[in-house]
Order: structure tokens, then sequence, then C-alpha cells
């Protein structure tokens, strides 16, 4: 790594430490929405060593997010009268999804494509219904109501939920989870990179390119499709376990089909397969519409006196829009994986 | 040199209302080249595919250094030591000339996900060891200048060479090639065939479905011949080129 790499990481580094107390002082809702987006960050990366390195369009991966988030409500909150740690709460629910993963992988290995992406999809909806019901007999979920109160971090005397003064500094929660994001976004990062040049990665790659060849080079494309399936889940899962916790609360509506989606949106607009690109697709889409929220309304107001469009309505308008054009001028994404670009820019010519 | 490495007994395959295997036997000895040659349609591709998994069969077995191979599974084939290159050539197309001969070591390597996460001592001598067999084998076909080239970059001839190169990969006992020399031109043909040559002086032994006539009577040690899914001869190129069922097999009978 030459000085000026070096130097430039230092100067990100520095940047991503400062930026939750800037933010702060816009007010601590723009933490938050950092936090939601590194959330959908972790989210797409997870989803692109299925979609974009092993080739397995799947469309019903919040499932997972599902189950690593209902794993840490039912361990810690008054529900079931549980409090585990969330260090403890953290693995479990990222193996229980991972073990999710592999039920959803065992009975599409022979699907591709577009079959492929209906089953998934079918999956993901399975799993929020089952959320929705599980509440008698026996009260699993608490149905559609959710579950409350869930426990916040807490290490040592260090509780995410309040806030701790160190010197001039005023730590919130959010800014305390925002710093636990990063730290996991690190790891995440350098697990699917070291993956991705590893026998493991070449082997995903390879049956995403030729499914046959790969089989009769040797690769037992059955576990290998599951391993991505596995991996993939589990990075959902613990995505999953950090969102009920920020939230302190889940319920089965913040799993809809839209929500996987939006993640799979976010791997294909940023580039599938590049991790870099991934991680600015998730941004993008997450940070938008949020400042579409916060500026849509006072513009409306300053200019014509009253709210003409609701920026609700805006918001999808414009997320559709950015969609449409993506495919039109940059089909590979924003920020394409080397492989992929020539491959559509061949198909394009 | 004259055990036997692969016995494939009663072979049968059906394709709805068309049989095309019916009851093929055939032996091929430690480090000989068998040629495979028919007409189109004679079923040479099928008998292909059932010895290397991708077809189930519906009879018969095939043994491997007298092991029985376990033909549901075409890793397990890779594995127990027969490697294939396909006639409508499948590299993975989008990776590079190293990568594709990288995964070919996959059979052989161990590896896995933890391995890769944490960067072991053992996966990073493996991996090293991986990219050095890998830059052999690129040599040893004689594309390694093009090492860091995509696959479909390559062009038609290479892309050949490079095929068997990843099959070389997985260090087999029987390297099946499915029409290598289909679309090359003169040159290329002469090229081939001194690596085919040299594979066999390497101890290697080679199963070859083959078009071009001259190139199987010149390069096999014995050849096979198929029709309609039966095998109608096998002996040394000589003996077969005068068998008349083989030549009412490519040229018909007359019409007396």
């Amino acid at each position: 790594m030459s000085a000026r790499e070096k130097f430039g990481l230092v100067l990100i580094a520095v940047a991503l430490i400062a930026l939750p107390f800037v933010l702060a002082s816009a007010g601590t809702a723009w933490v938050r929405i950092t936090n939601f987006a590194v959330l959908f960050v972790l989210l797409s990366l997870g989803l692109n060593i299925v979609v974009g390195f092993a080739g397995l369009l799947d469309l019903g991966y919040v499932a997972f997010f599902a189950v690593g988030a209902y794993v840490y409500a039912l361990l810690a909150s008054p529900h079931f009268g549980l409090h585990l740690p969330f260090w403890v709460i953290l693995p479990i629910g990222a193996t229980v999804a991972c073990i999710a993963g592999v039920i959803l992988g065992a009975p599409t290995l022979r699907l591709r494509g577009d079959y492929l992406a209906i089953v998934t999809l079918g999956f993901g909806e399975i799993v929020r219904i089952f959320m929705n019901n599980l509440s008698s007999p026996v009260n699993l979920t608490n149905g559609p109501k959710g579950i409350n109160r869930i426990d916040p971090f807490q290490i040592g005397p260090l509780n995410f939920s309040a806030s701790d003064t160190i010197g001039a500094l005023t730590f919130s929660g959010p800014i305390k989870y925002y710093y636990f994001l990063l730290l996991l976004l690190l790891v995440v990062i350098v697990i699917n990179r070291r993956l991705q040049d590893s026998r493991i990665g070449r082997a995903w790659v390879a049956i995403r390119e030729d499914e046959i060849a790969a089989k009769a080079s040797g690769i037992n494309t059955r576990n290998i499709k599951l391993l991505a399936f596995a991996m993939g889940a589990s990075f959902g899962g613990t995505a999953g376990g950090m969102f009920a916790a920020i939230q302190g609360f889940v319920s089965p509506e913040s799993f809809v089909l839209n929500e996987s989606i939006m993640v799979l949106a976010m791997v294909v607009l940023g580039g599938m397969g590049n991790i870099w690109g991934v991680i600015a697709g998730a941004m993008l889409l997450s940070f938008v519409p949020e400042l579409l929220r916060y500026t849509v309304e006072p513009v409306q107001r300053a200019l014509f006196g009253k709210l003409l469009v609701d920026p609700e309505v805006l918001r999808m308008l414009v997320f559709g829009a950015a969609l449409v054009l993506t495919m039109r001028f940059r089909p590979a994404g924003l920020w394409p994986e080397t492989r992929h670009r020539r491959e559509m820019s061949e198909n394009r010519a | 040199m004259n055990t036997v490495l692969l016995e494939a007994r009663g072979i049968g395959k059906r394709f709805g209302g068309v049989q095309a295997l019916k009851d093929v036997s055939l032996t091929i000895k430690s480090g000989e080249i068998y040629g495979l040659i028919g007409p189109n349609g004679a079923g040479k591709t099928t008998l292909f595919n059932v010895f290397t998994g991708l077809y189930p069969r519906d009879s018969g077995e095939v043994q491997l250094a007298g092991t029985a191979l376990d033909l549901a599974s075409p890793h397990a084939v890779a594995a127990a030591g027969i490697a294939r290159t396909f006639q409508n050539i499948r590299l993975f197309a989008n990776m590079t000339a190293l990568e594709n001969v990288m995964v070919g070591r996959h059979v052989r390597t161990r590896a896995g996900v933890f391995g890769a996460i944490l960067r072991t001592r053992a996966e990073r001598t493996e991996e090293a060891a991986i990219r050095r067999r890998a830059e052999e084998l690129l040599h040893y076909v004689g594309i390694v200048d093009r090492a860091g080239d995509l696959a479909r970059q390559l062009s038609y001839g290479d892309q050949r060479r490079l095929e068997i190169a990843r099959a070389l990969a997985t260090d087999p006992k029987l390297l099946a090639l499915d029409e290598p020399a289909a679309g090359m031109n003169a040159t290329e043909t002469a090229a081939l065939r001194s690596l085919i040559e040299g594979l066999r002086r390497d101890g290697l032994t080679v199963l070859l479905i083959e078009h071009d006539v001259k190139l199987v009577m010149g390069l096999c040690d014995r050849v096979a011949v198929l029709d309609y899914g039966e095998k109608i001869a096998e002996d040394v190129p000589e003996a077969v080129r005068a068998n008349p069922k083989v030549i009412e097999a490519y040229l018909g009978t007359s019409a007396a």
C-alpha cells in the first residue's frame, strides 16, 4: 500500500469516526437514518454473496432479516422474560438464520433464474405470515402486534439507549449504535473480500458462469450453493438482530416483500458482485429518500405556499426513475464488478 | 502399460423413444490414447456424458482402476479421476484464464469458509500452491502469457487449450476430450496433436472423440466405432479402417 493510499484510508477513518457528531448537530434523527443506512449496507452485502457471487436470484432475503430480528426480540424482551446479553443473541440469530438459509436453499437447488426467484419470494412471504400467525395456540411471536420493549445493547455500564457524556462529547444511544455498526460493517467487508478471493469464492463464480462445467470440474454444486445461501442468510440474521435492538420493537410488517426488493435493488443499482458498488448502492437508496423527505416539503411551502406533491409520492417516483435510468445507461450497475461489466457491454454491442 | 484403467459394461441410455446407447462395453488401458468415432448422432457425446455423470444412465456400470464410479454425481466422477472437455467449449467466460484453471484445482484442495475468512496459514499455503499449479498448467498447454485475460477474450484455439488445462488441474487418471479439433484450422490441429502426444508421453490416458479421421487414425492406439448407439468395432486403427461394418456405417451399402 502506498503512502498516499494509507493517508487516504486514515482520512476516511477519521471522517467516519467524526461523522455522527457532525450529523448530531443537524439532529439525532440523522444519526438514526445513518444507522439504518448502514444496516441496509450489511443486508446488501449479505445478499450480494447469493446474487452477486453465486448468481442465485433471491427475492425472499428479508426472511433472514426477520428471523434474526425475532430471535433477538424473543431472547431479550419481557415477552418470554428472557434477557440474554446481545453478544450471546447475535451469534444465535446468525446461526438460526443460517439454518433457515439452508432449509430454503435445499429445495431450490435445481432451480435457476425466474423459477428460483419465485420460490424464494414465496419463502419470504411464508416467514412473514408465520410471524403474523404464531400467536396461538402458543403465543410465540405475539402476532401482528409484534414484540415490544426489546432490550437495547448493554456493554458493562454502557447502556445503548441512554446518553453518556465523556468530557465535552455527548454519546447518545444512536451514536453508540453507529460505532458498533461501523465495526460490524468492517468485519463484514473483510469477510466478503476474503471469501471472494478464496477457493469457495471462485467456486461460486464458476457456478454463476456455467453450472455444468463447474460440476464437471469437480465442484459439488449442491454444497457450494447451500453455502452461499447459508453465508448470505447469516449476514441477514445478524443485521436483523441489530435492527431489533436499535428499534426496540419488531412486528411482521417490517418484513414485507418490498424490503426484499429494496435490498435487491441496492445490490443491482450499485453493481452486482462488487463490494464497493453494493455499498454505494445501499447508501444511495437509503439516503436519497430521506433527503427528499426533509427537503421537499419546505421547498414547496417556500415556493408555492402550500404542499402540492406529497414527499412519499415523490420518493417512489424518484426511486423508480433512478432504477429505470440505471438499467438504461448503466445496466451492470453504477460501480460494477469488472467481470460483470465486460459481460454486459458485450451483450449490448 | 497394459493394465485396464476404465471398464464400461452394458451401458444403455434411452431418450424417450430413441435408444441412444445400446449395451455398450469398452475397456481403456492405462497410458493409451483411445479413440471414439462414429457418424453424427451415433451416441459418442452421450456416452461421454454418461461416463462423466452428466446424464443418468439406464443400465450398465463403469469401473475406473478397479472401483465402480458413482455415476450419479459428476463431482465424484471428477474426484475419482475422469476430467473432460466439452464439444462446444464451456469455460467460465468472465473469469481469467488463470482463475479457470484454479477452479479445476477445487476438487484436490480443501480450504473452507473459515479458512478463507481467517486466512489461516494452511489456507494461504494451499492458495499459493493452487496458483503455482495453475500457472504451470497454463505454461504446459502454452498459453501462460494469457493468464490474466478473461477466458472469453482468448482465441478459439487458446480456449480449447485452456479447457484442457482446467481439466488437467483436477489431476485426472483419464482425460476425455470431446471433439477437441472441431473448428480448428490445420495449424491449430497440428499443435493440438503434439499437445495430446505430449500428454501420452507424460503417462496420461486419453479418451478422444473426434471427427477428424486423419487425426484419430494417426494419434490413437485403439479406436472404437459407434453406430446408432451400438459399438460395431474396437481395434487398432488399421484394422478399424478395413472393417466392412465401419465402411458401411460411414458410406452406406452399395445400391445393389
